[in-house]
């Protein structure tokens, strides 16, 4: 059996306060003091181990929140006083994308590391905008395309980075002429810093320690690559601006990928730095060279960029890393798609050409939950960024408390300054935090697995652009319902 | 072959006394002090005693007694709300004293989510323990999911095309249209109960669906846990779920049923297998499953032995050659070729296609599954029905729905869209008093003692009461039935089959 891709996560308790859905336990006057709500009532303790938190004094004023609402008090209380209500504050946490029950999913895996699993059916909305609008296949008795019998752990979650060959070329002597230049990565994920503020040096050096354990990669603004320590140079994606790339020859020395903004001489620069010496791209196995420097340009998604993915690609850019907003919708349109629809067609129009494997894409912006990895991939990505989600995991409860001027959220006066965090994020150790992201990225992949297992997929790399294995929501409809009269 | 297989076949076998349960409406209030209801009715001190409330209520919300010299606490729960100050009953208004005071009550808004809203909660156990659909506001014929059931709605016509009385009405449906020379099995309603193993729900809960489901002439389902020796008495109500973990399946449970089920997929996890987590398997779990007490168990996925139509075949065949009076349902989720499964099913000799949609329960699975995998049932039943019946198959097989049908109306939507009959199994769980809470998975499982095999914990909840609100619940949905299919003039609910205009999808608003 060859080796395992295994990620080490660490049940890590969360070091912030969180704000719980339920706990809002209300007495009404003429309680008998029967105790029976804590002594037989309660099966998880709750009242206890909230009388021992309030009796102590080292911990916070803000109640336990270890309720689950099973309402055994309530409906066993002798006199009938007691009622439960949902926590108005958890109500209002994130916005309408950033949905609290998020929020609170990502808080636990980033606690536990492992997938979450839970009884009784599916409790959501039947389908929603976005990735809600789409399921996932599974293989029934039988089907043509899977792959045979297998288990979990033969299911590779490996994905290229950089530019493969639509075919293989030989000089007179029987050479390769052109040899991939690619990185492999185990996990389709790379760790991108949050789109909004700036939580600082402590939150970057957890997110590349979070790469090197991951084995994957870490976006990392130029101003920080000083700071990274020299041993794990080679997880970290420097990301420029432009031409500032030139100036830093140092950081350019081990890093896998570097990342440049959009901008009209990047094609140039992309050129220039893959014809570049100096810096030995990471691979898994640390053996193979790789002849050519892996050149990603950054792009916000607008409704034009599939022109300009185009554009890039037939200058010499193989690797594009499409950047949504935070909620997965293109910038500047009016009505924004979101990045599903954009994926779909950007990657179809490289299957048209002939030419997909020559690129690879990097789909980010709106990736909350696992389940969006998969589907982006479905989509036509290669693999996604995740940012959001890292600082979820130390608590950050996309708050607006603390508004950019443009966006109305998250600005340089909240995010940098642990003071003006709600949950001090920026002053967070970097250990804590590295572990915290390994845990979820940890909970992620296996919950990639569980899909790709159902999927009878025993390859990360083949789900790209596999519109067959998922379902849409349009298409469903349509075919169940379009002979259905209509009523308001 | 065995020789306990020749003995079956020659019909020697003898039969353990099969039990028998009325199938009568009697009240079977909630098991906690405290009901819960939409309302809350606070009565102060002021109260004087003068019986007024408890004369006036005709919902029973005030009682009080012979010979007592207070009311009862009001029993709040069967209370309709502000809608009864429009009536000349309305007992805040008409308390002599201003001692009675009505709110609504927080604890009912925490209950439910999108797709059992509260009042579907709510209603669920009014019907459970009245017999009947709730009066006054509660909805109970849809949830809040925005989308599938709860975007369409049955189409009345103004009046009915004919007059069908209620005692016409028929509800029933034949299991078998192979016409194989296997036994016709006949079920009142068309509704059964879906597989919950011993080990996901109790001893208590599963005796009380096999009681239910002799009172309703119907069946319940053994899930992948074992056959229970305490289910010998409700044998003939009784389906063998044959699962790919095997768990507790042995020819003398496949021979003493009239139904076998093979469940290849289940909605809530659709190409996972089986999840029972280790603080569920108890010993006595363990034993059943001649397992490891402590020890999770997962089922795989899929068969190991099926991977084709020819496969499948065999496995029916040989389920067919064991127990030569059984019927085979075929539990199968929903890929995006569920047609081509269904069919591929049907030529391989199943009688029932049993169709577990993506949104259906479960006692444990990860969420990601429950929310992505698979599509939900209300596309499915349609795909399925249209392509048996451009196959020329339809006739020849039955279609169950399961997978998210929550109520009556559900139901109904399914069998317009396509169906046969369906299966539940979180509204049993509700009547049984679930909260949706979604612990049932964690430490020893349900903290109200359904789904949860601790010793202690199953103690909260008795046999006989849980049998009654089953079969309260399902009279109140054959009330509903009888009651939709006379305003749609038909006098069977197999007329309502693939009756697409009968139904109506809402509009978005946008």
């Amino acid at each position: 059996m060859p080796e395992r891709y295994h990620i080490h996560t660490l049940p890590t308790l969360a070091r912030f306060q969180r704000v719980g859905k339920f706990g809002t336990a209300d007495w009404r006057e003429d309680c008998s003091r029967c105790k029976n709500c804590v002594k037989l009532r309660c099966l998880y303790d709750v009242y206890r181990s909230e009388a021992a938190h309030n009796r102590n004094p080292a911990a916070p004023v803000e109640p336990l929140f270890e309720c689950k609402s099973c309402l055994s008090c309530v409906q066993g209380c002798t006199k009938g006083l007691l009622s439960l209500a949902l926590n108005p504050e958890f109500l209002a946490l994130g916005d309408s994308y950033w949905r609290p029950d998020i929020l609170a999913t990502t808080w636990d895996q980033s606690e536990a590391g492992r997938i979450p699993v839970s009884g009784a059916g599916y409790r959501g909305p039947f389908s929603g905008p976005g990735f809600d609008a789409m399921w996932t296949d599974m293989s029934e008795i039988v089907r043509p395309t899977r792959d045979g019998i297998h288990g979990r752990e033969y299911i590779s979650t490996s994905v290229d980075i950089g530019a493969k060959p639509m075919q293989l070329t030989f000089d007179a002597a029987g050479a390769l002429k052109n040899p991939a230049s690619l990185t492999e990565v185990p996990m389709p994920v790379i760790l991108d810093p949050a789109p909004w503020g700036d939580p600082g040096e402590v939150i970057m050096r957890a997110r590349v320690a979070a790469a090197a354990a991951l084995h994957t990669l870490a976006v990392v603004p130029a101003k920080y690559l000083r700071a990274v320590a020299a041993e794990q140079r080679r997880f970290v994606v420097p990301l420029f601006e432009g031409e500032d790339v030139f100036a830093h020859a140092d950081a350019l020395a081990q890093a896998a990928m570097v990342e440049v903004a959009d901008g009209p001489a990047c094609a140039d620069i992309a050129k220039k730095l893959q014809r570049g010496m100096g810096f030995q791209p990471m691979n898994s196995t640390g053996k193979m060279p790789v002849p050519q420097r892996l050149v990603a340009v950054r792009l916000p998604l607008r409704p034009d960029s599939a022109k300009r993915v185009l554009g890039l690609h037939e200058a010499g850019v193989n690797i594009i890393h499409l950047c949504a907003d935070y909620q997965g919708r293109e910038f500047g349109a009016e009505r924004p798609r979101f990045i599903k629809e954009a994926l779909r067609e950007i990657h179809g129009q490289f299957v048209q050409r002939g030419v997909r494997d020559e690129v690879t894409l990097i789909a980010g912006g709106g990736i909350a939950l696992a389940e969006h990895m998969a589907k982006a991939v479905i989509c036509g990505a290669d693999l996604v960024s995740v940012d959001i989600p890292l600082l979820v995991a130390l608590g950050c409860r996309v708050c607006t408390a603390s508004p950019l001027p443009e966006k109305g959220r998250g600005g340089e006066r909240g995010c940098g300054r642990a003071a003006a965090c709600p949950v001090g994020i920026p002053a967070v150790e970097v250990s804590y935090a590295a572990q915290r992201m390994v845990n979820l990225m940890g909970a992620w992949h296996n919950q990639l697995i569980e899909v790709l297992g159902a999927m009878g997929i025993r390859e990360m790399r083949r789900l790209r652009g596999e519109v067959g294995r998922a379902m849409f929501l349009e298409d469903l409809e349509r075919d169940a319902f379009k002979e259905l009269v209509r009523s308001a | 072959m065995s020789t306990a297989v020749e003995e079956v076949k020659r019909g020697v076998v003898p039969k353990p006394p099969q039990t028998e349960v009325r199938r009568e409406i009697r009240p079977a209030p909630e098991r906690y002090r405290n009901p819960i209801g939409r309302y809350k009715v606070n009565r102060s001190a002021d109260c004087q005693s003068c019986g007024l409330c408890a004369r006036l209520c005709p919902h029973g919300v005030h009682e009080k007694p012979a010979g007592y010299r207070f009311p009862l606490r009001p029993r709040d729960h069967l209370c309709i709300g502000p809608e009864c100050a429009k009536t000349d009953h309305y007992c805040v208004a008409r308390c002599p004293r201003h001692a009675l005071a009505l709110t609504r009550n927080p604890t009912a808004d925490i209950l439910g989510d999108p797709r059992w809203p509260s009042d579907l909660i709510l209603s669920t156990w009014y019907e459970a323990e009245t017999g009947h659909a709730p009066p006054g506001g509660l909805e109970y014929r849809q949830g809040a999911s925005g989308g599938g059931f709860d975007k369409l709605r049955l189409r009345f016509p103004e009046k009915p095309p004919r007059e069908v009385a209620a005692s016409e009405v028929d509800t029933g449906l034949d299991l078998n249209r192979r016409n194989d020379g296997r036994p016709q099995v006949h079920i009142d309603l068309p509704v059964y109960g879906g597989g919950m193993s011993f080990g996901s729900v109790s001893i208590h809960a599963i005796l009380a669906k096999a009681r239910a489901a002799v009172a309703w002439n119907s069946f319940t389902c053994t899930g992948e846990g074992g056959y229970p020796d305490r289910l010998a008495a409700y044998d003939d109500h009784v389906i063998t779920q044959v699962a790919t973990g095997l768990f507790g399946v042995r020819e003398e449970t496949i021979q003493r049923v009239r139904m076998v089920e093979f469940k290849y997929a289940q909605g809530a996890k659709p190409g996972l297998g089986g999840h029972l987590l280790g603080d569920k398997n108890t010993p006595d779990v363990a034993r059943m499953r001649e397992a490891i007490a402590g020890n999770a168990l997962f089922s795989p996925f899929p068969f190991h032995s099926v991977y084709s139509i020819e496969d499948h075949k065999k496995h029916i065949d040989w389920i067919k050659e064991i127990n030569p009076r059984a019927l085979v349902s075929t539990k199968v989720s929903t890929p995006a070729d569920v047609d081509m499964v269904a069919v591929g099913s049907y030529h391989a000799g199943t009688h029932i296609v049993h169709l577990d949609g993506s949104y259906g329960g479960t006692g444990a699975a990860p969420d990601i599954a429950k929310k992505n995998i698979a599509m939900p049932i209300e596309y499915a039943i349609p795909k399925v029905h249209k392509f048996l019946v451009a196959e020329g198959l339809r006739d020849g097989v039955v279609v169950i729905a399961s997978g998210g049908l929550r109520c009556a109306y559900d139901v109904l939507k399914a069998i317009a869209l396509g169906a046969d009959g369906a299966v539940i199994g979180t509204a049993e769980l509700v009547a049984m008093g679930c909260t949706r809470c979604s612990n049932c998975e964690s430490g020893r499982g349900c903290p109200r003692g359904i789904a949860t095999t601790d010793r202690e914990l199953i103690l909260q909840m008795s046999v006989e009461w849980a049998t009654q609100r089953l079969i309260n619940m399902h009279h109140a949905w054959r009330e509903q039935m009888v009651d939709v299919l006379r305003r749609f003039g038909m006098k069977s609910v197999r007329e309502l089959r693939g009756r697409t205009d009968c139904l109506s999808y809402l509009e978005d608003a946008r």
